[in-house]
């Protein structure tokens, strides 16, 4: 080829280069607005969800749990869960033992391990509504997403069932729901918020051990605890970016 | 059909490409059809999921009224909860879901049952809570009678200052009961006023200060029962704190 066609003059060049800046000034910010969520009522959707969780704070009483399941109509019986509690208790051998008889549900007996427990405590678990979410790459369908807010949802009109998110999740935050026969996890109460209340674990955590609210609103308890607290996330090295804070997680957690 | 021949035979493609057109028009029509039937209406406006999954998800309804819409008519137990220990306890945690209560309040009763287990489900003694957490042993703290004949829900403060410091520190002193310094009152090491166990955080009590303390009783020199192991102070401990390699609660030689 001639090298002299592929040359273009130094005028042409910033001729093209002020024509393509000036088309993407004017498509930029529209196709930014197309988009961005309008509810009904006009006002933009903005909000972050994510949940903080002060874990020196859990009593373990299970009302998170209980309340859990009745708001979501979760099958009562055990190992389905969309949040629960692990009890850790670390031996002075070095042992780890987590146990979560039914989920917590009606709180936790004494250990057995009486004698040689180095630390004990508890951690509240529920899916983590990461920003990189792998259940959501691997539904073949397109039946759970991440909505705008962050919120991974599940579509249990569309769903198939075949399983492949519950097997995806690294944090075990699925179950096959035996009713509907389809995925099913936490929805941060999503219904909830969008009758402005706060999830149902929330509202009925006695010790303010959970704390809800919206990532970057200055003023919100979310806010602060991520402000004035170590933040620590479930399985980092994963990379799925979780929006379930810890606050004083063992290194024995997993 | 004549007509159909003019039009086949004045394309201008070889005779195989059309009949190839025929059938790539008859693939893509029944792909369009297929796909129109099998891809629900609102999938892809927001996402790569059905948009009308979100709204149906939102539009469920809730169990949990939350505690602010409680008070809004139980005015005076609002006021004497938000005065005592119980402030984070909301009133659904004892009382139970209230939405069919706030629909016609006479004929939802959420009165709940006075078993002793509504309240031990928080406060049985486990080692796993938190340092502070107010706790019972349900077997031998007055097993005869309900919770609430001593306490009241709404403002549970004790009818009596707890005599023990085990009331609130259980693990510790469950701890220490076992140890080399059983023998050792806790306030011993800890002055402690009498407000401390009435309003914890009002009165945070006196802990050790330096190694001379522990030396009271340890140091060689020391006027102290001569059934006390005793240590060199100046060169035992390379001058660190003592409780720096011991805990004060369950000391070990190691
Ligand atoms: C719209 C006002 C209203 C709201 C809101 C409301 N209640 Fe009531 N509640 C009443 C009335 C009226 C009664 C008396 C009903 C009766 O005596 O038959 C009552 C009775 C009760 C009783 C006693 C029942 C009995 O049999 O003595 C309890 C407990 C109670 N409410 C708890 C709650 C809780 C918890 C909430 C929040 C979830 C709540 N209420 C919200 C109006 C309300
Ligand atoms: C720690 C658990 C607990 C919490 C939290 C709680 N209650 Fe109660 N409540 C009880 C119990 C137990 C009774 C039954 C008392 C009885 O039978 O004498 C009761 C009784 C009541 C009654 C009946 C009238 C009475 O005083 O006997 C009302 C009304 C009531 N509660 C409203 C509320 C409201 C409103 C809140 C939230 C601000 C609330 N409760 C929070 C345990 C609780
Ligand atoms: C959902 C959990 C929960 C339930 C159920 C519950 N409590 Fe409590 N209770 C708490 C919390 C949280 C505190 C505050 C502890 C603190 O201040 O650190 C508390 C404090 C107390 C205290 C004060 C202890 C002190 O520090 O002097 C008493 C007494 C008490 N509760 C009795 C009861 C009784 C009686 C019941 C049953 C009617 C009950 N609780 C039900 C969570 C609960
Ligand atoms: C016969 C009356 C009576 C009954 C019944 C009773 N308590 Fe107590 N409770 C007391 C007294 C008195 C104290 C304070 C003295 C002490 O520590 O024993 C106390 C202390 C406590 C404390 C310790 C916190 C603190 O500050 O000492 C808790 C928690 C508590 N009670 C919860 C309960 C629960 C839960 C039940 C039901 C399972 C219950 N109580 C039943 C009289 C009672
Ligand atoms: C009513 C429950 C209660 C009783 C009874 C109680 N404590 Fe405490 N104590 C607490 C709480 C809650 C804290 C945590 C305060 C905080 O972290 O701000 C605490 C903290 C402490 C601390 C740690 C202070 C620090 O600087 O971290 C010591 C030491 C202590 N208590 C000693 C005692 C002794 C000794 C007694 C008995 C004479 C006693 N407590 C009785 C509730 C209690
Ligand atoms: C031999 C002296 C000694 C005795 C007896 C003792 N403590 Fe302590 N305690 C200490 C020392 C020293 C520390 C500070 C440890 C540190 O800072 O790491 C401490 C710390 C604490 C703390 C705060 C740190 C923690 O572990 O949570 C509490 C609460 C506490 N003691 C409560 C008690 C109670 C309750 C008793 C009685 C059952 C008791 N102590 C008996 C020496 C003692
Ligand atoms: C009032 C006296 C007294 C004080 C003060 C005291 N101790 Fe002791 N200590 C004892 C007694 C009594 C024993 C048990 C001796 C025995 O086993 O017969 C003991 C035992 C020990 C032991 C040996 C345990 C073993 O395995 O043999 C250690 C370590 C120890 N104390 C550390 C401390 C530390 C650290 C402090 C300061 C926080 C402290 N002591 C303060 C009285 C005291
Ligand atoms: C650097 C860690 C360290 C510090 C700091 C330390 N100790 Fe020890 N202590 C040990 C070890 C290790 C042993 C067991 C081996 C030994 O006897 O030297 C021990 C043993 C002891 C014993 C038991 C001795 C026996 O004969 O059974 C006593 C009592 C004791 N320490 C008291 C103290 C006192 C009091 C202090 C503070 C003045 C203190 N220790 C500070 C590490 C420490």
């Amino acid at each position: 080829m001639d090298r002299r066609e592929m040359e273009i003059s130094r005028r042409e060049f910033f001729q093209k280069a002020a024509l393509s800046g000036t088309l993407l000034f004017i498509i930029g910010p529209k196709v930014k607005d197309s988009v961005a969520q309008v509810t009904e009522s006009g006002e933009t959707i903005t909000h972050h969800y994510a949940m903080g969780i002060q874990v020196d704070k859990c009593i373990g009483c299970g009302r998170c749990v209980n309340g859990c399941k009745i708001e979501n109509n979760v099958p009562r019986e055990p190992f389905f869960y969309r949040t629960w509690i692990e009890r850790y208790v670390i031996t002075v051998d070095g042992d780890v033992v987590v146990d979560s008889p039914d989920g917590g549900i009606s709180g936790f007996p004494e250990t057995k391990e009486k004698d040689a427990i180095l630390r004990s405590f508890f951690i509240p678990k529920l899916c983590n509504h990461c920003a990189n979410p792998p259940c959501v790459q691997v539904c073949p369908v397109g039946a759970t997403f991440s909505t705008e807010e962050g919120v991974v949802l599940v579509d249990k009109d569309y769903c198939i069932g075949c399983r492949y998110c519950i097997q995806a999740c690294p944090y075990g935050a699925r179950f096959l729901n035996p009713e509907t026969k389809t995925a099913d996890k936490c929805t941060f109460c999503y219904h909830r918020l969008a009758k402005g209340l706060v999830p149902a674990c929330v509202e009925v955590c006695p010790t303010r051990a959970r704390i809800f609210g919206e990532i970057g609103v200055r003023s919100s308890q979310l806010t602060r605890f991520m402000r004035f607290n170590e933040l620590q996330v479930l399985k980092p090295d994963l990379n799925t970016e979780p929006r379930v804070f810890y606050a004083n997680l063992d290194g024995a957690v997993k | 059909m004549d007509i159909i021949r003019k039009i086949w035979n004045a394309l201008p493609f070889p005779d195989q490409t059309k009949r190839l057109l025929i059938i790539f028009v008859f693939f893509i029509t029944g792909w369009l059809v297929v796909r129109h039937h099998l891809v629900p209406p609102t999938f892809g406006q927001r996402g790569y999921y059905r948009a009308a999954a979100v709204d149906s998800i939102a539009a469920l309804p809730i169990s949990f009224v939350g505690q602010s819409q409680c008070v809004e008519c139980h005015v005076d137990e609002g006021a004497v909860k938000t005065a005592s220990y119980h402030r984070d306890v909301s009133c659904e945690v004892c009382h139970g879901p209230g939405a069919k209560h706030l629909d016609d309040p006479s004929a939802n009763s959420l009165l709940p049952a006075k078993e002793r287990t509504l309240c031990t489900v928080c406060h049985s003694y486990t080692a796993s809570k938190p340092t502070g957490f107010p706790q019972i042993e349900p077997l031998t703290h007055n097993p005869a009678d309900p919770c609430i004949k001593c306490h009241n829900p709404h403002d549970p403060k004790p009818p009596t200052t707890p005599s023990a410091c085990g009331a609130c520190h259980g693990e510790i002193a469950r701890t220490k009961s076992v140890s080399h310094h059983a023998s050792l009152e806790c306030t011993f090491c800890h002055q402690t006023q009498e407000l401390h166990k009435i309003s914890p955080r009002a009165a945070i009590p006196g802990k050790p200060a330096n190694r001379d303390f522990c030396g009271g009783c340890h140091s060689r020199s020391a006027d102290s029962p001569k059934e006390i192991p005793r240590v060199d102070m100046d060169s035992h401990g390379d001058g660190h704190l003592c409780w720096q390699c011991h805990y004060p609660h369950y000391p070990e030689a190691l």
